[in-house]
């Protein structure tokens, strides 16, 4: 697992290569609650998933935390451009009613 | 009842490190069979839920030893994934949505997702005498000719 960040205004967004799961979901959510905890000013967390080929509840559940500290500053996850598998996922959990889905980081970045 | 065409068993630690090899195993081996690409993703999916349980949940902070035993028949592939560890006490329970008893970042998913993605899932667990949970997944592409 491969993950890229960066600062847009009050966002931070994430671009993830590889496989979300048991033993790389603690990289993400440590590297990103490192900036959260650096940056105040973030309140909005966006995830690229387009290089994510793989996912499963592990990833899902550390993505929920992600969601849970976000809200907790009154911003918001969007997620951008999910690969079939990971969005059928995306939609067995639940995640999608409560993360908007965009085509990419831009209309994303718009919806805030 | 027909004889498997094919098995394979493996066993390794319940370490996190294994969940990938372990599903990525199981999807090469079932690919023996005329899955679709998208059905290869759910039973990797579902390998990788099992094994992850037993990493979690099997041992507590201790290591311990998993089995994996794939089979292939010609109408469907059998997966099993055993553990020697602490066991479910209540294994009913542990089949509904959203319960786990790892809150911590946990979404109680992992059987839900077996059970949606596998055709059948059975759990055989006592408490302290380990678990196998057994995924069967069926064929449902039709062959070629002449196959």
């Amino acid at each position: 697992m491969e993950i890229y960040h960066q600062r847009r205004g009050t966002a931070l967004l994430v671009t993830m290569r590889g496989e979300l799961d048991l033993l790389t979901a603690p990289v993400f959510r440590t590297q990103v609650d490192q900036e959260l905890e650096t940056y105040e000013r973030l309140s909005n967390l966006i995830l690229d998933l387009s290089k994510v080929d793989f996912i499963d509840s592990s990833g899902l559940g550390a993505i929920l935390g992600r969601y849970k500290r976000i809200r907790e500053r009154g911003g918001k996850l969007l997620l951008v451009n999910a690969q079939p598998q990971v969005q059928k996922i995306l939609e067995l959990s639940g995640l999608d009613k409560i993360m908007p889905l965009f085509p990419d980081a831009e209309r994303a970045l718009e919806h805030l | 009842m027909s004889a498997a065409r094919n098995y394979m068993r493996m066993e390794f630690p319940n370490l996190p490190e294994n969940v990938a090899f372990a599903r990525t195993t199981v999807a090469v081996f079932a690919s023996q069979l005329d899955f679709t690409l998208d059905e290869l993703d759910e039973i990797k999916v579902a390998t990788s839920e099992a094994v992850s349980n037993t990493v979690i949940h099997a041992y507590g902070k201790d290591t311990g030893q998993v089995v994996l035993c794939c089979q292939i028949f010609p109408d469907r592939l059998e997966v099993e994934v055993a553990d020697e560890g602490v066991g479910i006490e209540d294994v009913d329970k542990a089949l509904e949505p959203a319960y786990t008893t790892v809150p911590e970042e946990r979404m109680g998913l992992g059987l839900v997702f077996i059970n949606e993605y596998m055709d059948i899932l059975s759990i055989h667990s006592q408490p302290g005498q380990g678990t196998k949970v057994h995924m069967v997944k069926y064929v449902k592409a039709p062959k070629p000719d002449g196959v």
